[in-house]
């Protein structure tokens, strides 16, 4: 089951090779991941997408929070929250019927046209990674997908619920 | 404000810490470390021969002192020679920092002569590490590792300094923190209060309890707790191998060490049990068996100060986060209340059980007329010890046998690597022993095999006149290997014996030690007497010993604790 394990960390050297370690180290996996400093920057928020049954859930949690560097572990997927991930897409755009149906798709999910040349778009959609999959499949459908960057998911709890340090 | 070089720096932080030894090894990047050591005489060296040594030394030292053990090596090959020795104290829970120079800041990266990233290296077999990038944060870095070091579930931690940072030239600020409290680093100590209810009436309500103590137990000195508590409850006790000696050996309640070469007793006990309270225990592999088949009558209560060992392989039924002596206290303080004078009469049905099993002396073997037996070794070993001596043990059959048939009455007596299992160990543990208890009888024992991983540091048993026993079990082979291969492979010996060993009585005298060899049983105590009577000498004991010896009781693997083999033909 896919899992959203949120990481409250030091904003320290070493602090994100502990964490990755951990996963690779242990056998779990990593589906995503997305890390930048907190509003507060002696801090970072560290996102990972990983899945597994409850116990190796547990186990992530736990070893995690174990790490020095870690201030607070957290298991979004556990209560409301809200997700989201954003992704670019580069498509190729050669013709005006490709051109068109690219740009009715990215309307349609409310993706905005970043980048224009005469032979691809650049596309930026956000959204859950549901919707970015359903996108991807869309594009590859009307279009020949160039390239594509995601940068994994990243949430918040929904409420009065927060990861303070 | 006192001004002092980084080097200065670090030997100053040493002593602030309170550092008695350290041992090392000179190299290029530690040279000015070792320039500010030669200028005092508070914090001793010890000049070992290769530096895996010296983090057996300094696991020696903490595991029988409780104190942090500290290392110093050169950049490169200096540190990587760390490696396994931090790994055997990261799988062991001791304290112990690990000082390791590293190549000038500015040529981090750059593939500098004798560089290697130390941290990334060490990342997964440490509790933490720090690479210093300023001489100023010297002070705080040294402090912080014995902090994380020795507190909570210990473990070793890495600082690497930069050649530059210690330079002897450039004079800093030297401030020591006061307080080196971390917001991301808290361990949790005593139990939650509810769960110590929990855990006390599920204790109280067992017909046929049993205490399960581990290393834990002995990491905070909680053996007199865990003696009470077996002692009001009138339970039976058994350890793991790295938890033998926090329950007194010769106590009536111990019934020996539980596992793969487990006694019947204990391991019957813990299938059988009702309510199981593990102590600072993890349940691990060669604990457990198959886990699918663990203790299928048991309430599990777990206390353990490292939540992720909670539930990692068997499911709790009352898990409890905290140290070992504080959740004993708390449970004690619960039992206060408690008329317990019905629980000897309560568990007297549970203790026939247990005396039946006893009474199938699992541990006894035949000697025979002519060929010594490991066993009767440490028999041997015990009585011309009086059971006192600190005993370190390398890995391998011997180490089962040290294990079962030496009673240790005291925590920290018995040193040995459980977790990771390294041969070499022994020796230079042995060594660490002896310099923290200088009066003390620091015994070594190993094999012809594990001897041989660490043999060059006879030469630094000589320089500090260390009267290290070395009681070496000969028996030409690796006998923990050759006993799976008997079990297993249809006994092929592939590679497990060794045709060319040295003589090792000519080997101790050539490092200027004392040899003795013995092959007949009837001098097995004569030598033995003769050993011990040089008190200011090394003694180096080649006993040879039955090759064909298997290590029983075992385990019987994918079967539940209590399905084991008792000898070569007998299983439960």
């Amino acid at each position: 089951m896919k899992r959203i394990i949120s990481v409250l960390m030091e904003n320290a050297p070493g602090a994100l090779s502990r964490i990755v370690g951990a996963f690779s180290q242990r056998g779990y996996n990593v589906d995503s991941l997305c890390v930048a400093p907190t509003d507060d920057e002696s801090l970072s928020r560290l996102t990972i997408v990983t899945h597994g049954d409850d116990k190796v859930i547990e186990q992530i949690t736990k070893q995690v929070n174990k790490l020095i560097d870690v201030l607070k572990v957290v298991d979004l997927t556990e209560g409301a929250h809200i997700e989201r991930e954003l992704m670019l897409i580069k498509v190729a755009t050669r013709t005006e019927s490709v051109r068109a149906e690219v740009k009715r798709n990215a309307d349609i999910f409310r993706g905005v046209i970043l980048d224009v040349n005469a032979n691809n778009y650049t596309i930026e959609l956000t959204g859950t990674t549901d919707k970015l999959d359903a996108f991807a499949t869309t594009m590859g459908q009307c279009a020949e997908i160039i390239e594509s960057s995601r940068t994994g998911v990243c949430g918040l709890a929904r409420g009065e619920r927060a990861l303070r340090p | 404000m006192k001004m002092m070089s980084g080097a200065a720096m670090v030997v100053e932080a040493l002593k602030d810490v309170g550092v008695t030894h350290v041992f090392g090894y000179p190299g290029g990047a530690v040279l000015d470390i070792y320039d500010a050591l030669f200028a005092q005489d508070d914090v001793k060296h010890v000049l070992v021969r290769h530096e895996q040594a010296a983090a057996h030394m300094a696991d020696g030292y903490a595991r029988s002192t409780g104190k942090t053990g500290t290392v110093l090596v050169t950049s490169g090959p200096g540190a990587t020679n760390t490696i396994t020795g931090i790994a055997t104290a990261y799988m062991d829970s001791i304290p112990m920092v690990v000082l390791s120079g590293q190549v000038p800041s500015m040529h981090i990266g750059e593939d500098a002569f004798q560089e290697t990233d130390m941290v990334g290296c060490s990342r997964p077999i440490v509790k933490h590490s720090f690479l210093v990038k300023r001489a100023v944060d010297i002070p705080e870095a040294i402090a912080k590792a014995y902090y994380i070091a020795n507190t909570g579930r210990p473990g070793p931690v890495v600082v690497d300094l930069p050649k530059d940072l210690v330079n002897v030239a450039d004079e800093h600020p030297y401030v020591f923190p006061n307080d080196v409290s971390m917001r991301s680093y808290n361990p949790t100590e005593k139990g939650h209060p509810k769960q110590i209810k929990k855990a006390v009436s599920a204790l109280l309500k067992a017909q046929r309890p049993v205490l399960y103590v581990g290393g834990g137990a002995v990491a905070c000195e909680a053996s007199s707790r865990v003696i009470e508590l077996a002692e009001k409850l009138h339970a039976p006790v058994t350890c793991t191998l790295m938890g033998l000696g926090a329950m007194p050996g010769t106590h009536k309640q111990f019934i020996g060490m539980l596992g793969m070469h487990g006694t019947l007793e204990a391991n019957k006990t813990m299938h059988n049990a009702d309510c199981i309270i593990a102590l600072g225990a993890r349940f691990d592999d060669r604990v457990t068996n198959n886990v699918d088949k663990f203790c299928p009558h048991a309430d599990i209560i777990h206390v353990d100060i490292d939540p992720a060992s909670i539930s990692k392989t068997v499911n709790a039924h009352i898990p409890v986060v905290g140290s070992v002596d504080k959740v004993l206290d708390q449970i004690h303080e619960q039992l206060v209340n408690q008329d317990l004078t019905a629980q000897q009469e309560k568990l007297a049905d549970w203790w026939q059980q247990i005396e039946q099993w006893r009474a199938r002396t699992c541990l006894n073997f035949e000697q025979g007329e002519e060929v010594i037996k490991p066993q009767r070794v440490i028999q041997a070993l015990y009585k011309h010890t009086n059971g006192e001596a600190y005993v370190s043990s390398d890995v391998g059959q011997h180490q089962m046998f040290a294990a079962l048939y030496y009673p240790y009455d005291k925590p920290r007596q018995w040193i040995n690597s459980g977790g990771l299992g390294t041969m070499g160990f022994g020796l230079p543990a042995a060594m660490g022993v002896q310099f923290a208890h200088p009066k003390a009888t620091s015994v070594v024992v190993t094999g012809d095999g594990s001897i041989q991983m660490n043999i060059q540091e006879l030469s630094t048993c000589l320089q500090y006149n260390l009267p290290i026993k070395i009681i070496s079990l000969n028996n030409r082979a690796l006998g923990m290997v050759r006993q799976w291969q008997d079990m297993i492979y249809k006994g092929r010996h592939s590679h497990s014996y060794m045709d060319s060993m040295p003589d090792f009585v000519k080997l101790a005298e050539a490092y200027g030690h004392v040899g003795i060899k013995v092959d007949k049983l009837e001098d097995l105590d004569a030598a033995m007497e003769k050993c011990f009577s040089y008190t200011d000498r090394l003694v180096f004991m080649d006993i040879a010993i039955d090759q064909n010896e298997h290590v029983y009781p075992m385990q019987i693997k994918y079967g539940a604790m209590d399905d084991m083999r008792l000898s070569k033909t007998e299983r439960t």
